[in-house]
């Protein structure tokens, strides 16, 4: 982290949140809870209690199906709600802040883009067409006159160095790069403040293998060069274990196992897990793929209990009753077979 | 070997040097050159085989299952179907086909009218297929046992909407096998389901298969599904067939480069991966407007011949039985 620049130091001057690598967890989320007004005037429970810590240095992944929260656990994360927001509360605290208590001024100035970005879903298809790149890119800095013009086209050039587009490209339009350059300088994008964190939403569902490929590798190398932490969203498992240090899988709308990747991808705990981990086609390992019967619950109307339990194999008396979050060994799981530990 | 020896007395399907391409028009009547997004294709496909054609997108492989449909017009080449050529006829000589071969969209929410129930979906292929109305009651419900819709009572009237992903894709297998077709087309049948679905789908898929002697043409960009699916799996790059070849030979033994490419970028769920950079070619693949010349993957390609591979196009070579290859490093 030798390479930073005077914005850098202009940007931390004004915001409480420290950068200093301290002790304790970079995020931890507690208690989330997120909920959406239904047309019919239900309530969309999307994210309903989750509770995390993400160490300095840490790559998360977010697994689920779709459906289960992922993406909206992002959003709650850095606060980009819809307007039929019903409930958000919990904590979430960034390098020890509370950044729940910020209001939502000094929350976009102080940590939306400054310290969490995000590339979210296709977001190549979101870049302005009558913009040329380098006004995107730097854009993030030019907003509340964090740096000059100069600096910030400056930064931009770094930026796309890293990410691995050449430079001269700043100059051009969205449409004349490929989809993968173009999520490419959206990476940039999102590195260009240096941030702390940043959330990867499905980054490259929606490009080829070869690009899928040549992406994360240019994402793993930006993680061990910036020493970047990353939450990566997917439903794609195998694509999951390429960022990952520790693994969220989530459940209805709920955290059920946070393990660190060795235990997820190899020997999973949670009953779902273990299912999910079984229904990943393998190409280089012959395994013959297994799926999971049924359907996950309604959000609307989650079952009482356990909101695994009508598909688990596992069940038994206990799981009428919701299992708490249980401590089992360095890993977390909410299911009553870890009641002891 | 003698399995695949044995289908190819039976063909049900045979494609040969297939050219499909679209001709771009400036101001809407000058010429200004194809885009040739299939550029000569040939296969053939035994009856009650399962094929799985696999390629990035842009690579052509939905043209040319729409050639074959009868949905695009191929501009060379031949497509025989049950002994009968259909390229070039006139739409209303394709209702034969259309009859024959069931088409599995991609996305089955997209693929579903709004407003048509269950039964209404399932009953509109017999209606223009001209079915007594006894009789499509009768069919309507074997069909939906057989790709597990059950109770039948419970979703005859349900719309598309009510329908979860996994069970509107199986309400497309549904009226794609209504018909008694002899064979089934799928464009990317699962990449729009979650892992856990997906398994069930391709697995009902492949049932169905067995039990009425389907010949299937699979197409998707995920390798890691193929050797569940089918026998024969072959790859598509930039408009051409580059690797055709059966799919136990395409994990252990692929000879293109860029299939070598593909399975090295595709990740098994391992942790490990979280520590290791991918060796892949770096690019993206060509305009088919105006291709590389030669082969269509040299300026990608690790082991590229200087002076041969980016002059010549490469021809089909067979370095081992039924394992085809378009490299010229195979000569």
């Amino acid at each position: 982290m030798t390479k930073k620049l005077n914005h850098k130091q202009k940007s931390t001057a004004r915001v409480a949140i420290s950068t200093e690598k301290s002790n304790g967890p970079l995020l931890k989320v507690e208690d989330v809870f997120l909920y959406f007004k239904s047309a019919t005037g239900g309530l969309v429970r999307a994210v309903d209690g989750v509770n995390f810590e993400l160490n300095p240095g840490r790559s998360l992944a977010i697994v689920g199906e779709s459906g289960c929260g992922k993406t909206s656990l992002a959003k709650a994360i850095l606060r980009l709600l819809p307007r039929n927001v019903a409930t958000y509360k919990g904590r979430i605290l960034l390098s020890g802040t509370d950044i729940m208590k910020f209001g939502d001024e000094r929350f976009r100035h102080d940590v939306r883009w400054v310290k969490i970005s995000m590339v979210s879903q296709a977001a190549m298809n979101s870049l302005n067409p009558v913009m040329k790149l380098k006004d995107q890119v730097a854009e993030p800095l030019l907003i509340d006159n964090r740096t000059s013009k100069k600096e910030a086209y400056e930064r931009a050039r770094e930026v796309f160095r890293i990410v691995g587009i050449p430079v001269a490209f700043l100059d051009r339009y969205a449409f004349e790069l490929s989809g993968g350059m173009r999520q490419r300088s959206i990476i940039a994008m999102a590195l260009i403040a240096d941030p702390l964190l940043v959330i990867l939403d499905e980054p490259t569902s929606a490009l080829d293998v070869l690009t899928q490929a040549n992406i994360m590798n240019a994402l793993k190398k930006i993680k061990k060069e910036l020493s970047l932490n990353y939450i990566f969203i997917t439903h794609d498992i195998a694509t999951s274990s390429e960022l990952a240090d520790e693994v969220v899988c989530m459940y209805a709308g709920q955290l059920v196992e946070h393990s660190t990747a060795e235990r997820f991808y190899r020997d999973p705990l949670h009953p779902y897990a273990q299912k999910l981990m079984a229904s990943v086609p393998t190409l280089h390992v012959y395994k013959k793929p297994e799926f999971i019967t049924g359907q996950p619950p309604s959000l609307l109307n989650p079952p009482e209990g356990c909101r695994f339990a009508e598909r688990c194999t596992k069940r038994f008396e206990r799981c009428q009753k919701e299992p708490p979050l249980f401590a089992h060994g360095d890993e977390f799981v909410k299911c009553w077979l870890y009641e002891r530990g | 070997m003698n399995e695949v020896k044995k289908v190819q007395d039976n063909i049900l399907l045979s494609v040969k040097d297939l050219r499909t391409w679209f001709e771009l028009k400036r101001w809407g009547f000058l010429h200004a050159g194809f885009v040739r997004a299939v550029d000569g294709v040939s296969f053939e496909l035994g009856k009650g085989e399962a094929i799985t054609i696999v390629g990035e997108s842009g690579s052509g492989k939905t043209t040319l299952l729409r050639t074959i449909l009868g949905l695009a017009r191929a501009t060379e080449g031949e497509i025989t179907f049950n002994g009968r050529r259909i390229e070039g006829q006139k739409e209303h000589d394709l209702a034969w086909v259309r009859s024959q071969v069931g088409f599995v969209q991609q996305d089955p929410y997209g693929a579903l009218a709004p407003f048509m129930n269950v039964g209404g979906v399932l009953r509109e292929p017999l209606i223009i297929h001209k079915m007594a109305e006894d009789e499509q009651e009768k069919r309507i419900r074997e069909v939906m046992g057989e790709v597990r819709l059950v109770p039948v009572e419970n979703f005859i009237r349900r719309y598309p909407h009510m329908l979860s992903g996994g069970q509107q894709q199986r309400l497309v297998i549904a009226r794609a096998m209504i018909l008694h077709p002899s064979m089934i087309v799928a464009d990317e049948p699962v990449s729009m389901l979650d892992a856990s679905v997906r398994v069930e789908i391709l697995e009902l898929m492949r049932k169905i298969q067995d039990a009425h002697n389907l010949s299937v043409v699979y197409i998707t960009h995920d390798l890691s599904s193929v050797r569940y699916f089918s026998e024969r799996v072959f790859i598509m790059y930039a408009a051409k067939m580059v690797e055709k070849t059966d799919v136990q030979e395409i994990v252990k033994n692929p000879l293109h480069p860029y299939t070598q490419a593909l399975l090295k970028a595709i990740p098994d769920p391992e942790p490990e991966n979280a520590d290791q950079f991918r060796d892949i070619p770096s690019g993206e693949p060509p305009n088919l407007i105006s291709p590389p010349e030669g082969c269509r993957f040299h300026p990608r390609c690790p082991q590229v011949i200087k002076g041969l591979c980016d002059v010549d196009e490469p021809p089909e070579f067979e370095p081992s039985p039924d394992h085809f290859v378009e490299c010229w490093l195979y000569k």
